[in-house]
């Protein structure tokens, strides 16, 4: 099944039956491909990771280190722009870890059957990239090592963290969202992780034993962990919206042109899944042409259904971005005038049109086409464009907006310094952690693809064909 | 929006500001204020806290220099203080002034961005101060060391020393008695400070001139610092 642009149109029976993956294998077939493919790496993956660790390690614990020790001065960051790429990297990585919830959460309340072989890698985008978001505002502060003050601990001195400041809101809903995600990605994990207990030997029989928290699959047990998954997945779709509300208030509490804008939230929020769903996309692109035995998990039809939801997160994007820059404009304050000129004819004037071309044009013009949505190596090039387009959103909002203020002697360019190499650090962190949780835990839930195969049948009813399903639960 | 309380205020009068800095050269004198070199003061990285903006009005050769010193405002709504996670810039309900604890500030730099006169200043390093300027400082004022904010304190070691001489002798502050640096170094007295609180007092009369205005007064933030600016047959600077 090699994706090229030449993959054939399908008839409607048959795009039904890819979906649904109707082409069952024997339970047994099926797990073993997924335990060949966590367990097979070749010398390439090795090099990967070596050097990978290698920038993680220089970046992260040399440059930061260095960082720590000298002061934030080595950081681009100054009047006016007291805020730069840091901020902007905390941004994008919630971003990025909205789609985890998204694809696996939402589409799993709405019972989109084909979000079922990629939830798992799209809830470890989650957590992965909350772990970088962390790291960034960890960067961004000037005094990391008391970073602990923000936490309401009870001390001697009766001091308290301010509840009005929304960077308290922002630490309680990170915080928030970070643990109820790693609980829902650990939840469905536990019936896959119990079937590579049962399937391996020595040190990762002992790993996946304690992962497996004793679980057999009795009746009871399945009760308990569906019973646990449905709340959870009902739960954590408000925690995801609030907390990119949360950042977006950040923004928009405050007394800056630009910043004050009150469709901020739901503005973030869409920013979020836009760039989420397109790395969804690009990660299953690498899945699929790096891992053994991924093109039978993951399909065209598979990246025809993400691309469908790029598409209308895209123009729901655009809608916003348009009212967020007519109120503004409209409103016709003289600062807020004068940064919005700043935003198209300032010096970093092509970063605002390669946002609008990398976020709305290219996705408009490319994914109605049903031949490019299920190409895989276009999904994976437009998704890099969105999320380079997203990238470029956050940097206009943060050091390019923060350039313009209300007293004009202080205005001045922001220059990245030591930014640079921790974001690239950030990046290959988040890549490095990828790679390893690909060796350790099945990429694809091979009991939720199983299931839905059980579950789905094509009926003929007249002369059409129409995907019915059985309730299992 | 109730009216906020008065105590210390200042006024500066704009159009017999000189632009001589001299209220800068104070201010770091007085403060320990770090001297950051001229790769990061050419950075916007210097750390006064005041500085003297000067503006050009009119076209060549009809052109005059405007000057407008400007330090922290001490609102009496400081959009700084409610966005710090940690209660680190509060208001001070005795003094009516702003205050920067400097231990317990943990860097976020929101105060500085949410600071409309962008008067706050982060400290980027731990910057040296070398031979013979390290035996200049002040004992009253805090040495601050890199990752936190600072700003302009209206000379509050001044103030409290100054309200302790009038306690022991058993008397009030007299009209005067307190002055910031910036204003004692001023040639021009073109910075006054006293008590808004006290009509009688010199920064109050002056604050009703008919010239007196406020920087950003529209964004509802009511600074305690008053310019004087521009009004009919004044000196006009240039």
């Amino acid at each position: 099944m090699s994706a090229t642009a030449k993959t054939p149109i399908l008839s409607h029976e048959e795009e039904y039956r890819q979906h649904l993956m109707l082409d069952p294998r024997p339970r047994g077939e099926m797990n073993a491909m997924v335990m060949e493919s966590m367990q097979t790496t070749s010398w390439k993956f090795w090099v990967v990771t070596g050097f990978l660790a290698l920038v993680v390690l220089v970046s992260l614990v040399g440059i930061w280190g260095y960082m720590i020790a000298e002061g934030l001065g080595l950081a681009g960051i100054t009047r006016p722009s007291y805020w730069g790429i840091f901020i902007v990297n905390t941004v994008f990585w919630i971003g990025i870890s909205h789609a985890g919830t998204f694809i696996s959460a939402i589409l799993r309340v709405l019972k989109a059957e084909f979000r079922r072989p990629f939830t798992r890698a799209a809830e470890l985008m989650t957590t992965f990239g909350l772990a970088q978001a962390g790291l960034s505002i960890f960067m961004h502060m000037g005094r990391v090592w008391l970073a602990y003050w923000m936490f309401p601990y009870p001390n001697q001195r009766d001091l308290w963290p301010n509840f009005h400041s929304p960077l308290m809101w922002d630490f309680l809903a990170i915080n928030t969202y970070l643990l109820a995600s790693t609980m829902y990605l650990y939840l469905p994990l536990i019936p896959d992780v119990t079937m590579a207990r049962d399937r391996s030997t020595g040190w990762r029989k002992v790993f996946y034993r304690i992962l497996a928290l004793g679980f057999r699959g009795t009746e009871g047990e399945w009760i308990h962990l569906r019973t646990a998954m449905g709340i959870f997945a009902l739960a954590i779709i408000p925690v995801m919206f609030s907390v990119h509300t949360i950042v977006a208030w950040d923004f928009a509490v405050a007394m800056r042109p630009g910043w004050s804008s009150t469709i901020f939230g739901p503005y973030f929020v869409v920013g979020a899944l836009h760039s989420g769903i397109a790395a969804v996309a690009m990660v299953l692109v690498i899945i699929r042409s790096t891992m053994k035995h991924m093109t039978y998990f993951i399909r065209p039809e598979h990246f025809d259904a993400i691309g469908k939801l790029m598409l209308v997160v895209s123009m729901t994007w655009a809608y916003f971005f348009f009212n967020d820059y007519m109120v503004q404009w409209y409103g016709g304050d003289k600062f807020t005038r004068i940064l919005l000129e700043f935003h198209e004819k300032g010096p970093l004037g092509w970063i605002w049109f390669l946002m609008l071309i990398f976020n709305v044009a290219i996705p408009w013009l490319t994914l109605w086409n049903k031949r490019v949505r299920s190409t895989p190596w276009a999904m994976f090039i437009i998704g890099l464009l969105i999320n380079i387009g997203m990238w470029f959103e956050r940097y206009i909002i943060i050091p390019i907006s923060l350039t313009i203020n209300r007293m004009p002697f202080t205005w001045g360019e922001y220059k990245p310094g030591a930014e640079i190499p921790l974001s690239i650090g950030t990046l290959a962190f988040f890549i490095l952690l990828y790679m390893i949780a690909s060796r350790l835990v099945p990429l694809v839930p091979v009991w939720e693809v199983q299931e839905g195969q059980h579950a789905h049948s094509l009926r003929r009813v007249g002369k059409a064909v129409a995907p019915t399903v059985s309730e299992l639960e | 929006m109730e009216e906020i309380k008065q105590k210390w205020g200042m006024v500066i009068d704009q159009d017999i500001c000189t632009g001589c800095q001299a209220c800068v050269a104070a201010c770091a004198m007085e403060n320990n204020i770090s001297f950051v070199g001229e790769k990061s003061a050419a950075y916007r990285r210097g750390m006064h806290w005041i500085r003297v903006e000067r503006f050009w009005e009119g076209q060549f050769p009809e052109i005059s220099t405007g000057f407008q010193p400007v330090m922290c405002q001490q609102c009496g709504y400081a959009p700084c203080e409610p966005v710090c996670p940690v209660y680190a810039t509060v208001h001070s309900d005795v003094e009516q002034v702003n205050l920067q604890v400097y231990n317990r500030c943990i860097g976020t730099r929101y105060c500085a961005n949410n600071c409309p006169y962008q008067v706050r200043t982060f400290n980027w390093f731990d910057y040296e101060r070398p031979e013979p300027l390290s035996n200049h400082l002040n004992p009253d004022v805090t040495v601050r060391r890199r990752g936190l904010i600072e700003k302009c304190t209206f000379c509050i070691q001044r103030i409290y020393q100054y309200e302790d001489v009038a306690k022991s002798e058993g008397r009030e502050v007299m009209d005067g008695e307190v002055v910031p640096a910036c204003a004692q170094a001023c040639p021009a007295d073109a910075i006054v400070f006293g008590r808004l609180d006290d009509p009688e007092s010199r920064v109050s009369q002056l604050a009703r001139n008919e010239r007196s205005t406020q920087l950003l007064g529209d964004l509802g933030t009511q600074p305690k610092v008053i310019y004087l600016k521009g009004g009919s047959g004044h000196v006009r600077n240039g």
